[in-house]
């Protein structure tokens, strides 16, 4: 009797890498810094989170089923679950639900799905998310909240629902939040120690001025100041990341050359005028520099795909965040710095081609 | 292992490391088989033109008696490899990737296993170079590493080779062959190297083995020793034993893109290749068996077996499953092609039957999109883009992919093995590669064609050109006459006298020239005619029109 089979092409074995699994462990490794920063700032993040993550899902499901593409194979991906907590972590941790259902539907549907799907996005989708809101809310975006050891009215997990959902708690609404958190730190909202350095500066305080505000914290001796919690918050990214690094999630390049680039630049410019310019440590260490190196910038699909041309692309975004918050209109700027350079990543790429075997120099594509 | 050889090795860029399962076939030492019932021998087993029958249906054949001849420059004979009857000379089921069928000399083996008269050679280092080659192109050696390609060509004598290097690499998980031939034929292997050094004098001589062939190392070198042979042991990782990579490995040098490895002064050989031409020149026998490993859960007895050329891989399975084969690979896992059924032969090329149960290789996971994570970059050993080379081929836009050098990929998978989308990407490239050789093809013969209309055209002018000129000379003539005729009339008229008879007579001479002229252009249209429609048969192409305009 004779055995028939039907012939596949090779290779007829895999390694046990998985597209699905990846975006997971990349999920996992924000858990410290989303514990960091609950511990910090309130339930207000795990809230975010968990309305991000639902809302996520269920547009993707919705597209996927109007696309008429297998839901359950798609959303194994994990891609829109990442998607929706790196845009949860990054939104302030009491914004009202109905702005994170925009942001998150934006960065579903205009970020992701409107390219055709993962894979297709130049974009990277949760910054997208974040830069319509940024640019519908920016009074919203910006209001950020104090670490709860130095807040006057310590939101519990209800209240935080509440203000998330209801947006007021007692006496106080987001109406009256929003007037009093662009001038001062009042107990219940504050600007970020991004945003306040940037304000005070431009109001032609000195540094040293603005540091005597009570969300900043010295580490040691006065230049190693760091904003409170946003340190440590900082710190546990960090920490993520070199695991994903150490589990080949992500390689080095980007993340090494974004924080050196913002390394040398902000030490260059902190020396040139020690109190007009932020020092490095505090660059390093605050808003989302931690998670935007390791977690957002190193999102492969709107990155550069070779490991040369990753470099470049850290650079270049380094190169953005540090002009943007020093000069630009916005107080953090991962998010358009990230998306700038999306931008630029096919002509990277292009210029940053490998010697291909047996070739004498890399060929450049004829377009 | 002792690091023995100081030789520098050089990395190549990327590479993987997949489980090498290789201890499944190395238990034994090589076994031999029962006669299977019937060999299939395809003309084909090498690259180059296929071998011509010199069998005919009915005839009795004895064992390394020569049943097909090669034909031309790059080709292999064949040689029955035991004796028996030739029971049909038809298309049956080749091992190829395509599944598809070619000409092959069926024998049905009496079971006498009687040789032909062979010519031993006990003092082969007096025989003369060529005829040392001759030997082995007679012999219907081809690469037996997988290529097949043929080797006297690749050992035609010559000076101008600096490294001789052996593959002994067998980098693919699984495959076994090549290790236990080193470990108990090791002698052979080394005498047979020494004949190829013979033949093409290189300056070095070097074995690539990877460091996880231990006893197979210990063997070789022992057998090596005083010779110029050299043991050079290399890490392992998959692919080291691509021709191009080992030599970069030993040599640090590149094969340029579309060259072959003479161009840098190099010879990559087999060993099995190198043991069969020991054995052909030393003892008159040609290539009618080499060691295969069967391999994987399915079977009972994996091992490496002696198999003769032509066995049917169901008459290897026949030494007894112990779970349902889920595929057949011959090959290895990485590089190898699937068959479509078990009633297919083993040839010169096949190191390796791995049947694997559904478990162990089972099937493929549905792929996704392509998140540019940049791991197959990091795998491929070329150097290329492997993500840009699936974009392109997917979307279809081979011009693109091609300039992304889609034809330097050797088609290792180590890209698709790594892929965490499991894109089957050398499914892509392969067909990227088959349609862009395909579209060439075709506009070669546009182009050739196109050349043939303009030749047509320039043809036609040319007639068209030299009718205008005939006209014209003839018009002018015409008007001679008739200058002259008139100035004879006037002459007539000047003269007065009756001179009229003159005439008709002129008129006739002027019917006469004209018919001439008729005659000679009609019989150069005959001619031209004639000459285009044996050009246009030459061309094997009927352009019935052209010669039909033509007048
Ligand atoms: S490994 Fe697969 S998913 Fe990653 S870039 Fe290559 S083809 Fe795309
Ligand atoms: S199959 Fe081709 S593209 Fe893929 S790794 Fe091998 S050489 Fe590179």
């Amino acid at each position: 009797m004779v055995m028939k089979f039907t012939p596949h092409s090779s290779p007829h074995t895999a390694g046990n890498n998985d597209t699905g699994k990846l975006m997971r462990l990349v999920v996992l490794c924000t858990i410290p810094g989303i514990l960091v920063q609950t511990y910090f700032f309130g339930w207000g993040t795990l809230i975010q989170l968990v309305l991000a993550i639902s809302v996520a899902l269920g547009v993707e499901a919705s597209i996927l089923k109007l696309r008429q593409r297998p839901i359950s194979f798609y959303l194994k991906d994990n891609s829109a679950l990442l998607t929706a907590v790196l845009l949860g972590i990054a939104l302030p941790p009491h914004l009202p639900w109905w702005a994170t259902v925009i942001g998150v539907t934006s960065a579903i549907m205009l970020g992701k799905q409107l390219y055709g799907g993962l894979g297709f996005n130049p974009f990277n989708p949760a910054m997208v998310g974040y830069v319509v809101l940024l640019i519908a809310f920016p009074v919203e975006m910006t209001t950020w909240v104090p670490v709860q050891s130095i807040s006057e009215h310590q939101l519990s997990f209800l209240g935080s629902l509440n203000m998330i959902f209801t947006e007021q708690v007692g006496e106080l609404t987001t109406q009256s939040l929003k007037q009093l958190s662009i001038s001062q730190f009042d107990g219940i909202t504050a600007a970020t120690p991004l945003d306040t350095v940037k304000n005070d500066l431009g109001n032609m305080h000195s540094l040293q001025e603005s540091l005597s505000s009570p969300i900043f914290q010295a580490l040691a001796g006065d230049l190693w100041y760091v904003g409170k919690g946003w340190f440590w918050v900082n710190l546990a990214y960090l920490a993520g990341g070199i695991y994903l690094i150490m589990r080949k999630a992500i390689t080095w390049h980007i993340p090494l050359s974004l924080l050196a680039t913002l390394l040398i630049i902000s030490n260059m410019f902190s020396l040139f005028s020690e109190d007009s310019y932020a020092t490095p440590i505090f660059h390093l260490f605050s808003g989302a520099t931690m998670l935007g190196a390791f977690f957002i910038a190193t999102d492969p699909v709107s990155a550069c795909t070779t490991n040369k041309g990753r470099i470049y692309y850290g650079i270049g975004i380094g190169i953005l965040l540090y002009c943007i918050r020093s000069w630009g209109g916005y107080p953090d700027a991962i998010a358009f710095a990230v998306l700038l350079m999306n931008m630029a990543a096919p002509t990277i790429d292009h210029y940053t081609r490998p010697r291909t075997y047996g070739h004498r120099i890399p060929t450049v594509t004829k377009e | 292992m002792k690091a023995k050889s100081a030789h520098h090795l050089w990395q190549f860029a990327g590479g993987i490391h997949p489980p090498e399962n290789k201890s499944i076939s190395t238990q034994q030492p090589i076994q031999d088989l029962p006669m299977p019932d019937k060999l299939v021998l395809p003309l084909r087993q090498h690259i180059g033109a296929p071998a011509q029958p010199v069998v005919t249906v009915g005839d009795t054949v004895l064992k390394g008696q020569k049943i097909a001849e090669g034909q031309g420059f790059i080709s292999c004979p064949v040689h029955a490899p035991t004796s028996g009857v030739v029971t049909s000379i038809s298309d049956h089921a080749i091992p190829h990737a395509s599944g598809m069928e070619d000409t092959c000399v069926v024998i049905e083996p009496d079971g006498q296993d009687r040789w032909i008269d062979k010519q031993e050679n006990p003092d082969f280092v007096t025989l003369k170079k060529t005829e040392l080659n001759a030997i082995i192109r007679e012999a219907g050696i081809s690469g037996m590493g997988g290529a097949g390609f043929p080797t006297a060509v690749k050992t035609a004598p010559r000076d101008n080779i600096d490294t001789l290097i052996i593959n002994a690499a067998e980098c693919e998980p699984y495959i076994t062959a090549d290790d236990v031939l080193m470990r108990e034929r090791a002698d052979e292997i080394i005498e047979g190297i020494e004949i190829v050094a013979r033949l093409i004098s290189p300056r070095r001589i070097l074995v690539g083995i990877e460091d996880n062939k231990a006893q197979a190392i210990t063997a070789m070198e022992k057998a090596a020793a005083g010779t110029s042979v050299d043991i050079v042991v290399i890490p392992t990782k998959y692919p080291s034993g691509g021709e191009k990579q080992l030599i970069y490995i030993l040599t640090g040098k590149e094969v340029p893109s579309g060259a072959i490895p003479a161009s840098i002064g190099v010879v990559v050989q087999n060993v099995g290749t190198c043991a069969a031409i020991y054995r052909a020149v030393r003892y008159g026998e040609p290539l009618i068996s080499r060691v295969t490993t069967l391999t994987g859960l399915a079977p009972k007895h994996p091992g490496n077996f002696n198999v003769l050329i032509g066995t049917p891989v169901s008459h290897l399975l026949k030494t007894g499953l112990q779970a349902p084969v889920a595929k057949l690979v011959m090959g290895g896992p990485m590089m190898g092609f699937e068959l479509a059924s078990d009633d297919i032969p083993v040839i010169k090329t096949t190191n390796c039957i791995l049947a694997p149960s559904k478990e162990e290789l089972g099937e493929a996971i549905p792929e996704q999109q392509c998140i540019r994570c940049g791991e197959c970059a990091k795998a491929c050993p070329a150097n290329l883009l492997p993500q840009q080379l699936y974009w392109h081929s997917a979307a279809k836009e081979l011009d693109k992919a091609e300039s992304y050098n889609l034809f330097d990929c050797i088609e290792c998978g180590a890209c698709a093995y790594v892929c965490p989308s499991h894109i089957p990407l050398v499914q892509y490239y392969r067909f990227a590669k088959t349609e862009i050789k395909v579209q060439k093809a075709d506009k070669e013969k546009a182009e050739r064609a196109k050349i043939r209309y303009e030749q047509r055209n320039a043809r036609l002018e040319e007639a068209k050109r030299q009718k205008e000129e005939q006209r014209r000379l003839r018009a002018e003539k015409a008007a001679k006459a008739k200058a002259a005729k008139a100035a004879a009339a006037k002459e007539a008229a000047a003269s007065g006298e009756a001179q009229s008879a003159d005439a008709p007579k002129k008129t006739s001479q002027d019917d006469d020239a004209r018919k001439a002229v008729i005659e000679q252009a009609l019989a150069r249209a005959k001619a031209k005619k004639a000459a285009k429609q044996a050009k246009s048969s030459n061309d094997g192409s009927a352009t019935p029109s052209a010669t039909d305009k033509a007048e």
